[in-house]
């Protein structure tokens, strides 16, 4: 059965309109929240997973050791990479084992942040870089020399010339990571 | 037989033959023992620990000497202390409780000591994803550890244990699988241990190091990463790679193999092979292969291989289509005499339309470089049946003038053990080899000399159960038939016949579909129009590229660009057995199959539909569509070959041990065979 009718029906739409200018009204005195992106940029929260940056120890040696743990764990299939072995002449990480491919499809990742929990070494870390765009496919396959950070102060590029005995250890004695 | 035990495991009743091991007993019923030293073909040791369970036997009365019953139930006794599951043998009506609290907390502790010495270095290793220690861990190990971090072991890790194998002094768990191995199964005790206690560390003996052809062997059955090969290092993680049956193409003995691949984007992105393992056939090469097919695999990928036909023009090779050259090389075949000149490098398939294409241009079919006397084989060799692993006492086994260790490795591993069983080994060599050491009789004889030394020998073994004769070459062509004279009155008899330890992995199946050597090769060529496949006769021998050179013109078929396909007017690149399906004719007259394992390389075609379509321009009928319908055709029409199909190669029976992916821990990284153990030649041609 229908509703009676109101006698005032005939003031609906005014007042329905009123209330919706108000709410216009009201917003114009708040503080605006848009970013004026790509002029103005936010900060990103500590844990936010932006694309993917390949870490160096002090000593500018890669803490990628190659070992694909990241490439197995990924749901997407988005990383491959290929080992190769260090020498005392030529080292690129601690241990024996480098990375001489690392490859990442931002297309196909899907920002999860697995290989982080998979890497033994810490190595893989996702960045707070969001900006990717490309204008081609091949475009989006990141090769390890984009992904890798740059030899921090005092460090030396790789590859090194190393003492022999002195770095044999790939995975190093690691603390359980706080946050 | 074996008097048969009947016991309980794990609540469940199992009858094995008597003196069956505990850890066999469970294993047939899918009980999982977890082992580190033991391995089904090797003797037990019982020195890693890892196998203890709990075992009870029923309690016997000493008065009457009758079981004692409870509650109507034979009442079991069980001992103070675990057992080793893997040295101790079944009794009746024993119990066997591998899953108790008290067995699992003994292997929990194992492992828990086995790795205060281990780095767990899993990330790097390139055992990490199939290894035992890895997987045992995860299943019966702790989660943490009770030791200090800090007095963990340290010790070398990149050691060179000879040029193929290195060791990870730190991984190794001391289970001593690969001394064991060397000593027991190949015969060549060439690692040891030294020092003790945590000091223990593998050593090898040998000058040069590690000194044996199947010491990659010992990286398959190694339960850690301790051993791992060159070859390989670091190539890709075991998981990332996929798997390829296929038949080592490099001697007569045929083992199944498989080849791991994977696309890199160091080749350029190309899918590339890996590495090749050993694929068990018990009947064949059981769960090992030979470091030369292990490693020697490399020449597909070798910078010579042939991407496009080409045709000599103005006296030098261009490139042009197919359509192009197999025009030409119908041109050079038309109207003239023929020869095809084929090695047991080919196929059975593409022997088969070489032949055909041969006969239908009324030319001759020739065999390169195999044995003198070779046909005899397809009179006497051996038939379905037949494994050298049934050889024991009472059988004779005859090696004339062959190098198994060095030539067909697998059939030297195979021999010595059915010496081990009893059987009588008879040398005649001009040469000392690795075999010597087990033979009962051993004559040296001059180059030259063996047919007749055959001959003298031949008394004692005219009374042996079963007789196999293996023969080579010294040169002289009497040998292969003095041979035969040995094994002639066995014809067809199961266990005994004459094989030939041939140049080729297909030489048998050439002679088997009626190729044969000419007896002045390079008198044939001369003036002729020569077909070349799957040979370099120029780079082998100087003689042999100056006939070439007086043949009318030769088309020369192969996948690299070899001193003959130099001299070519026409080359066809053919696809590496890597690349193709297609079959092979072991020695033993076994006819295996082998699959693609990586895609063709440029634009090669597989030998025999090049050869069916130069047939296809001269007006011929061969078939070239697939390398089936050429086995149907070939078993339609040589009598040997009926009956066999790929569907009939393909196919597979239970085989012990039990060997593949999730028993790594039991038998090593050999891969199960599930692509088919191959099928023995049906019949003889008769004499």
């Amino acid at each position: 059965m229908p509703a009676p009718k109101s006698p005032f029906r005939m003031f609906e739409p005014i007042t329905g309109l009123a209330k919706g200018l108000w709410v216009t009204l009201s917003s114009m005195f708040e503080k605006p929240v848009t970013t004026q992106y790509p002029e103005q940029k936010k900060p990103v929260k500590p844990r936010f997973r932006g694309r993917h940056v390949l870490k160096r120890y002090e000593n500018g040696l890669e803490k990628c050791i190659g070992c694909a743990l990241c490439a197995a764990a990924c749901p997407a299939d988005a990383i491959f990479v290929e080992a190769s072995e260090n020498t005392d002449e030529r080292r690129f990480s601690p241990g024996e084992r480098y990375a001489s491919t690392y490859e990442i499809n931002m297309l196909r990742c899907i920002y999860c942040g697995f290989c982080e929990d998979a890497c033994p070494t810490e190595a893989i870390v996702l960045g707070d870089q969001y900006e990717l765009s490309f204008t081609d496919r091949r475009e989006a396959i990141y090769p390890k020399e984009m992904l890798i950070e740059p030899v921090p102060a005092g460090g030396q590029p790789t590859p090194q010339k190393t003492e022999p005995g002195k770095f044999t250890r790939s995975v190093p004695e690691m603390k359980d990571p706080s946050d | 037989m074996a008097k048969m035990v009947s016991l309980t495991i794990d609540g469940r009743s199992v009858s094995v033959p008597e003196g069956t091991l505990i850890v066999n007993a469970a294993k047939q019923i899918g009980i999982d023992i977890p082992v580190f030293c033991y391995h089904p073909k090797m003797e037990p040791v019982g020195m890693c620990r890892q196998c203890l369970v709990e075992v009870g036997r029923p309690a016997i009365d000493r008065a009457t000497g009758q079981p004692v019953i409870e509650d109507g139930r034979p009442k079991i006794q069980f001992g103070a202390k675990l057992e080793t599951a893997c040295t101790v043998p079944v009794s009746e009506g024993m119990v066997v409780l591998s899953q108790s609290e008290k067995s699992r907390a003994a292997q929990k502790e194992i492992l828990e000591f086995l790795l205060t010495s281990h780095p767990l270095d899993c990330p790097v290793c390139d055992k990490g994803g199939e290894c035992p220690l890895q997987n045992l861990t995860i299943a019966y190990g702790p989660s943490e550890s009770r030791f200090l971090y800090d007095e963990k072991h340290h010790a070398e890790k990149h050691v060179p244990l000879g040029d193929k194998i290195w060791l990870d002094r730190e991984r190794c768990i001391q289970c001593g699988r690969c001394i064991r191995f060397q000593e027991q199964v190949a015969g060549e005790p060439v690692l040891a241990f030294y020092q003790r206690g945590r000091n223990t560390d593998i050593i090898t003996r040998s000058d040069p190091p590690f000194d044996s052809i199947f010491s990659g062997n010992t990286t398959d059955i190694c339960p850690v990463g301790a051993l791992t090969t060159a070859d390989f290092r670091f190539g890709a993680r075991p998981w990332e790679m996929k798997a390829a049956a296929s038949i080592c193409p490099l001697c007569p003995v045929g083992c199944n193999i498989t080849f791991n691949t994977r696309r890199e984007a160091k080749s350029g992105g190309k899918v590339v092979i890996k590495r090749a393992m050993p694929r068990q056939n018990e009947q064949v090469n059981e769960i090992w292969m030979c470091d030369r097919g292990r490693f020697n695999w490399h020449f597909v990928e070798n910078e010579n291989r042939l991407a496009k036909p080409m045709v000599r023009k103005d006296g030098k090779p261009v490139e042009v289509s197919w359509k192009v050259a197999i025009e030409e090389a119908g041109n050079q075949v038309k109207g003239n005499q023929v020869v095809v000149l084929a090695s047991g490098r080919l196929s059975n398939e593409d022997l088969f339309n070489l032949k055909q294409f041969a006969d239908g241009v009324g030319g001759e079919a020739l065999l390169y470089d195999s044995l003198p006397g070779g046909e005899l084989t397809t009179h006497f060799g051996l038939v379905a049946g037949s494994n050298l692993g049934d050889l024991g006492a009472g059988s004779a086994i005859l090696v004339a003038a062959a190098d198994l260790y060095h030539f067909a490795p697998i059939w030297h591993l195979r021999v010595k053990q059915a010496t081990e069983r009893g059987g009588n080994l008879i040398i005649v060599n001009p040469e000392a080899t690795r075999l010597d050491k087990y033979a009962k009789t051993l004559v040296h004889c001059q180059k030259g000399e063996a047919a007749k030394k055959v001959e003298e020998v031949g008394a004692a073994v005219k009374d042996a159960e079963n007789l196999i004769v293996f023969f080579g070459n010294d040169g002289s062509p009497e040998l292969a038939e003095a041979c035969a004279n040995l094994v002639k009155s066995r014809a067809g008899k199961v266990n005994n016949g004459l094989v030939g330890v041939w140049p080729r992995a297909n030489d048998q199946g050439a002679w088997e579909l009626g190729f044969k050597p000419a007896g002045d090769l390079a008198k044939a060529l001369k003036g002729k129009t020569v077909y070349v496949a799957g040979c370099d006769p120029a780079g082998d021998d100087p003689q042999l590229a100056e006939a070439l050179k007086s043949a009318r013109s030769v088309i020369v078929q192969d996948i690299l660009l070899t001193e003959t396909a130099q001299l070519a007017n026409v080359v066809l690149p053919a696809q590496a057995f890597t690349e193709r399906d297609g079959s092979y004719t072991s020695g033993e007259r076994r006819v295996q199959r082998f699959y693609p394992a990586v895609p063709a390389f440029g634009e090669s075609k597989a030998d025999y539909a090049i050869t069916a379509f130069i047939a296809a321009e001269l007006g011929l009928e061969v078939e070239g569509r697939s390398a089936l319908l050429v086995m149907d055709m070939i078993a339609a029409s040589v009598p040997a070959f009926a009956g066999i199909s790929y569907g009939k190669l393909a196919e597979v029976t239970e085989q012990w041990p039990i060997i593949g992916r999730s028993d790594l821990y039991y038998g090593g990284t050999s891969y199960q065979n599930s692509q088919g153990l191959g099928v023995h030649l049906s019949g003889l041609k008769k004499a």
